[in-house]
């Protein structure tokens, strides 16, 4: 691991530390396809003028779409490694395209992967395409590099939660009085937690290991399995969390 | 006592401009001597006696009140238009007769029917028109019932919009409309029957039907569109309304902060706070539950609430964005109330002396009984240690404050840059 810019988790960190790598030795082995998927040409344009520059970011845009069959059509046609899918789309939002994008998701040799990037600040759109099937979610705020990083994480099969994401999981995985439906499922361990805990205090993965004296291998599966208790768990406390908050 | 407060008010407060509404509480038959009553500041007795009275005068009575009744719109408790039926019963001595009704409507109505009846039956034996139009009497007034009843019908399906009714009472609405359809029918037969002869009633009554079922034939689509227009034009009404109150808001902050943007637009900083700012409050708009943070001027009364609004203030201020994330939530009290405040210096100085580095990071949490509240920022990071100790704003403020209020605060550097705040505060006992 002598090569900061390999493809782990990990570079990211670096490159926020460092000017954004130019044509380095290892920008070659970093590469990953892209849809955007917004309805927002603006946005779309100036995603693509942040981290579209392959030669840079190893980010090839390859398709865009702004609304749902459209999203459906290009994601089937170009086969992208990631789709940075809007939550708000016309047609049914990004759920929709998540939902008709399952096989997709679940190809075992090439799997399309999504990562949510939306504006929104209510929890049940974040949430819902988590359960949707998305394998993270950041706001529209993040910057170039953070989301280039997050791109690649995602591309590896790793979750990416923002600071804000963290904070709804702990809040709906919080104040657990009934017992849960299924013990392994609807309860975040302690070391969960405090993973969460740091991500929605806003510290890296790598900070994150420091903290805890893991590595950040450790960091990404505690993360990962996050993700997948909140994608498959049968949470009745999801619903009375959305409930209290007059979201359902 | 709240009664008390409620029965002295209409005493003590200038009432508004009079104006004439009918009764809907305590009425007998259409709430017009009521709603006079009220108007006239007479007891209701006197009223309902005066019309009686002009009842027997050939039917003027009859006539007026019924004028009333079509023209003078229905009231919710008489005059006192804003007063809840409930409280009827704190009214005062003058309106006695009309209490004991108000709380059981259906037995003051039955006895008003009978008395109707009975008055009509004495108007009826005494008035006398002379030959032929004596026999058109007894048709008419059934005729004048029915048109009563149906009225009453209409009244009350005005006031279900104001007042919830039972379900129950679905079955006597209906009930009271056929009756008064009925009543109508058999007064105009009657009328008819009079003119021809009795042997004429079969061809007579099916030439009414025919045209009844013409009519409704005809106008009966007509009148169902009209009315599905009406509530969905109703509908429509609201839902402008509402996007006219977000646009109205919305539009105008957004074009102040667009045309504040271009004028500022090579000064980053301002660019920036101005960007900040209007997105908040959008954010606000758009994302918050209805009636939270949407007043300015309300003083925060939770954690979440408190750690926003100074977050936005230091941000407005300082010109650093700050971030936060709440994580449950709690009330305000005397000892979180310090923990605010330290936190909010705590942004202050992140902002001052760590914003270059970034957004400011603020996570709040609540846990149980602790509170806790870190606050980061990617600056250069400072050591407490080599801080004069003549400067007291960290010790003080955030620390001394703290630990004044049996909390605990943490300042530490973070491994990669920056620091970080934390604060630690045990809730107070009684609002667990």
């Amino acid at each position: 691991m002598s090569d900061p810019t390999e493809a782990n988790g990990t570079a990211g960190a670096e490159e926020a530390a460092e000017p954004a790598p130019t044509a380095g030795g290892g920008a070659g082995q970093r590469h990953v396809r892209v849809v955007l998927v917004d309805d927002h040409r603006m946005f779309r344009t100036g995603v693509q003028a942040e981290i579209g520059q392959t030669e840079q970011t190893g980010v090839e845009v390859v398709g865009e779409a702004a609304d749902v069959d459209q999203a459906v059509t290009v994601i089937t046609a170009t086969r992208p490694e990631v789709v940075l899918l809007d939550v708000h789309l016309p047609g049914g939002g990004g759920v929709e395209v998540l939902r008709r994008c399952a096989a997709l998701m679940a190809d075992a040799e090439q799997p399309v992967r999504f990562l949510a990037l939306s504006v929104s600040d209510a929890a049940e759109d974040v949430i819902g395409v988590i359960r949707g099937g998305a394998r993270g979610y950041v706001t529209k705020t993040i910057t170039g590099t953070d989301l280039v990083d997050s791109i690649f994480r995602v591309q590896e099969g790793d979750a990416v939660f923002s600071p804000r994401l963290a904070g709804f999981v702990l809040d709906a995985f919080a104040s657990t009085d009934a017992p849960p439906v299924d013990e392994d499922l609807d309860r975040l361990t302690q070391r969960e937690r405090e993973v969460l805990r740091l991500i929605a205090r806003g510290y890296a993965y790598k900070e994150i290991a420091k903290q805890l004296y893991i590595s950040v291998k450790t960091v990404e599966s505690h993360v990962s399995a996050v993700l997948r208790k909140l994608q498959l768990s049968n949470r009745h406390e999801l619903t009375r969390w959305a409930t209290a908050r007059r979201l359902v | 006592m709240p009664e008390a407060a409620t029965a002295a008010a209409p005493l003590d407060e200038p009432r508004p401009p009079r104006k004439l509404y009918r009764s809907s509480d305590g009425r007998w038959l259409g709430g017009v001597a009521r709603g006079l009553a009220g108007h006239l500041g007479l007891p209701v007795i006197w009223v309902r006696l005066v019309f009686v009275g002009l009842f027997m005068a050939d039917g003027l009575g009859a006539l007026l009140y019924a004028a009333f009744w079509f023209f003078v719109p229905l009231g919710v408790g008489g005059v006192e238009a804003q007063k809840p039926p409930s409280l009827v019963t704190t009214e005062t001595s003058s309106d006695g007769r009309k209490r004991l009704v108000a709380r059981k409507p259906d037995k003051g109505q039955i006895v008003a029917l009978l008395l109707m009846v009975v008055v009509a039956m004495v108007f009826v034996g005494n008035v006398n028109l002379g030959g032929g139009a004596q026999a058109y009497l007894l048709p008419t007034v059934l005729v004048g019932a029915g048109v009563a009843l149906v009225w009453r019908q209409a009244d009350n399906a005005r006031r279900a919009r104001w007042v919830e009714v039972g379900r129950r009472k679905r079955t006597l609405t209906l009930l009271r409309a056929v009756a008064g359809v009925l009543l109508v029918t058999a007064g105009v037969t009657g009328v008819f029957v009079l003119q021809g002869s009795a042997a004429h009633l079969g061809s007579v009554l099916q030439a009414a039907l025919a045209v009844l079922v013409g009519i409704t034939l005809l106008a009966g689509p007509y009148l169902v569109r009209m009315t599905q227009d009406l509530s969905e034009e109703r509908l429509m009404r609201i839902r402008a309304q509402e996007r006219a109150e977000v646009a109205a808001h919305v539009h105008d902050s957004v074009l102040h902060t667009l045309t504040l943007i271009q004028r500022n637009a090579d000064n980053a900083g301002e660019v920036r706070r101005l960007a900040r700012a209007q997105e908040r409050d959008l954010r606000t708009w758009l994302y918050k539950p209805e009636g939270t943070g949407k007043d300015e001027a309300d003083e925060p009364t939770t954690l979440a609430d408190a750690v926003r609004r100074n977050a936005a203030e230091v941000e407005d201020k300082h010109g650093v964005p700050i971030e936060v994330v709440v994580v449950g939530d709690c009330p305000l009290d005397e000892r979180i109330g310090a923990q605010m405040q330290a936190a909010r210096e705590a942004m202050v100085n992140a902002a001052k002396y760590g914003g270059e580095g970034g957004a400011v990071q603020v996570y709040a949490e609540v846990e149980g009984k602790t509170v806790f509240v870190s606050v980061r920022d990617r600056g250069p990071g400072f050591d407490l240690d080599s801080i004069p100790a003549d400067r007291m704003g960290v010790r003080e403020s955030i620390i001394g404050r703290m630990e004044r209020n049996g909390g605990t605060a943490r300042l530490r550097a973070v491994p990669d840059g920056g620091t970080e705040v934390e604060l630690e505060m045990e809730r107070a006992e009684k609002t667990s």
